[in-house]
């Protein structure tokens, strides 16, 4: 983890709601994992810097690339800078998702912009072969973000929304459990949603899937000093406190208490 | 630059430089980041006696020119903290000062004890911006009683130095100052944060899972060189002063009123290497400006003989 000084390669919107960022990666020494985030100071007019995940990881042209959600303040800024300035960002941050070796078939769900959390691993999956199925929700098919390059991974792409009402819980617990009677899946992996975590905690946990989670909570230093950005987690009878930024983001999904 | 003297002294503590970060803004988890032998001295987040979780989420929001926290202090205790905390900076040449959070003034008094059997500690930051669990909840620091309470028991059980950090959440920051040194206290920090609150409009909740925080960042930084001001004038007790440092520029201002050390906190979450990067400043500031030793800064405000403040 280093601050870094960036050159923006691209910034562009690609849909009503969501930005495209590229930046020039080529003074990142560190390996980056999927899961694993960048804090961002977004513009001098945001104070604090903002987590974004890695979306995605071009190591040959030596490049990376962020999907954003235009929210408030520092999103909003962010969309302000223009290709040639430099941003600075600072990480590689966190630990990243665990892609076991003999899993050969998983399921990613994402709700919304945790696509852009997921979609790095759906890329580290095709590099391995695995085969990965995604469950993607959001609020209007404009909101489905990142299906093409999906497909063109060679992802199984399920969308559901609101749009189409297809989105609700009882519809998704329906598709996942097609989805695990028709396919061996061997691991699931989510972000984006809390209710949708429930859901697949609920179901992880009745047929003993192995499930991870990339969590978001406000930050501080993203460093792991402040204690600002902290969850619980269970093990066998006991609950600690765990930081977001540092044990985290990704977390084993059986473990996890989800408020 | 190396003719420059940037040494201060907290007492009987020798700072090889005054830049040293400001508790809870700071941890080993830096140490790949920054040089801890380039510090002044080690200022690990406050601890308890015992361990304790901490409040709700969200426990940080940014404001205008700053944030405010509620972390509540999480901690997993003073056995834990000198077990695995402590033995992390044995490696680095630079004094280590262990700031410690109590409910009570006899839990104040034997925390120092336990803490002052540990070698590796060169100085105690009491941090008495906590709430008062056997009084009225109030903190601390905010009676002088209690303040000076605090820091007399403490003394009684420890000859580490000690420094008092005040909460700047008072009505005369010169009494609490005053009390602490009558307590024994060796220095004072000037400040903590200061009380505050932010809603979000749309959802009209909170910004803090616990409603109130206290707001640092830049902000609050003239309000904390007008303390500084303040309490130089009645003691020369060695001040640290905190709150709003971003840049050496920032420390320079703080040393004029009669600072002799700062902490840097909330600037290392904005720019993790703040606290070299301030440093490094500095000593350019000095060597432009002819400053060979930073001590000849302190309290070198020039105020005009016929510029009055009233209070
Ligand atoms: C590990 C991690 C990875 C993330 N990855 C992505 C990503 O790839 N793409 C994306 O669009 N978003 C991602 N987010 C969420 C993103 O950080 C927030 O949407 C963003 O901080 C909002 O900032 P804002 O100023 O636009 O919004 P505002 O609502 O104005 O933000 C105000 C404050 O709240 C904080 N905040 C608001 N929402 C969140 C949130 N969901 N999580 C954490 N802090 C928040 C902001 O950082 C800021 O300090 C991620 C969050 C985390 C923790
Ligand atoms: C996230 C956070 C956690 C803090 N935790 C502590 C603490 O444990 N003990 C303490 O004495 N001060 C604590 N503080 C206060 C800082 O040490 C400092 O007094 C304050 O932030 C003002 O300085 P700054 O503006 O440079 O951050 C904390 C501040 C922040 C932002």
């Amino acid at each position: 983890m280093k601050p870094y000084d960036l050159k923006i390669i691209s910034n562009v919107r690609v849909s009503e709601r969501y930005w495209h960022l590229k930046l020039d990666a080529r003074p990142i020494a560190d390996s980056i994992r999927p899961g694993q985030f960048f804090n961002i100071k977004c513009a001098d007019l945001a104070f604090l810097r903002r987590p974004f995940s890695i979306y995605r990881i071009n190591k040959e042209e030596k490049t990376i690339e962020f999907l954003y959600l235009v929210k408030g303040n520092g999103t909003v800024h962010l969309t302000e800078a223009a290709p040639g300035e430099y941003l600075n960002i600072f990480g590689p941050l966190g630990n990243g998702f665990e892609l076991k070796k003999e899993w050969n078939t998983v399921l990613l769900l994402a709700r919304g912009v945790g696509i852009a959390t997921l979609a790095a691993l759906a890329q580290e999956a095709a590099a391995n072969q695995v085969t990965c199925i995604a469950v993607l929700s959001a609020r209007t098919n404009n909101d489905l973000l990142s299906t093409e390059m999906l497909e063109r991974l060679g992802v199984e792409v399920y969308k559901v929304t609101e749009e189409d009402g297809t989105s609700d819980v009882e519809a998704v617990e329906k598709l996942i459990e097609n989805l695990l009677k028709a396919n061996r899946i061997q691991a699931a992996f989510t972000c984006g949603s809390k209710r949708l975590s429930k859901l697949l905690q609920r179901m992880a946990k009745m047929v003993h899937l192995p499930a991870q989670i990339a969590l978001e909570e406000h930050m501080g230093c993203a460093m792991g000093v402040c204690y600002a950005c902290v969850c619980d987690i269970q093990e066998n009878d006991d609950t600690h406190s765990v930081r977001v930024c540092r044990e985290g983001p990704v977390f084993d999904l059986n473990k996890v208490v989800l408020k | 630059m190396d003719h420059l003297q940037l040494g201060v002294k907290i007492g009987h503590l020798y700072l090889k430089n005054p830049i040293m970060p400001a508790s809870g803004a700071f941890g080993f988890e830096m140490e790949t980041l920054i040089d801890f032998n380039n510090l002044g001295a080690i200022v690990p987040k406050s601890i308890t006696k015992h361990p304790r979780g901490g409040n709700a989420t969200p426990r940080v929001c940014e404001v205008n020119g700053g944030m405010i926290n509620s972390i509540g202090i999480q901690s997993k205790g003073v056995d834990y903290y000198v077990k695995e905390i402590l033995p992390h900076y044995e490696r680095y040449d630079t004094p280590l000062i262990s700031s410690i959070s109590a409910d009570s003034v006899e839990e104040f008094a034997e925390m120092a004890e336990i803490i002052s059997r540990e070698s590796i500690v060169s100085g105690i930051e009491l941090n008495i911006s906590c709430p008062n669990l056997k009084g009225n909840g109030k903190a601390f620091g905010m009676d002088a009683a209690l303040s000076y309470n605090v820091v007399k028991k403490v003394k009684d059980v420890t000859d580490k130095p000690i420094i008092a950090k005040l909460t700047p959440n008072v009505t005369s920051i010169q009494e609490i100052a005053l009390a602490c040194e009558k307590g024994g206290a060796d220095a004072l920090n000037v400040a903590n944060t200061f009380l505050a609150m932010a809603v979000d409009i749309y959802t009209r909740e909170p910004k803090i899972g616990n409603v109130l925080g206290g707001i640092s960042g830049p902000a609050i930084k003239p309000l904390i060189v007008r303390m500084i001001y303040q309490v130089r004038k009645v003691t020369n007790l060695p001040i640290i002063g905190c709150g709003g440092v971003m840049t050496w520029e920032d420390v320079v201002e703080m040393l004029l009123v009669g600072a002799n050390a700062v902490q840097v906190g909330t600037a290392s979450f904005i720019n993790p290497t703040a606290l070299p990067d301030i440093l490094e400043g500095l000593k350019e500031y000095m060597t432009a400006n002819g400053v060979k030793d930073i001590n000849e800064l302190v309290g070198k405000v020039n105020i005009k003989h016929n510029q009055v403040e009233s209070i």
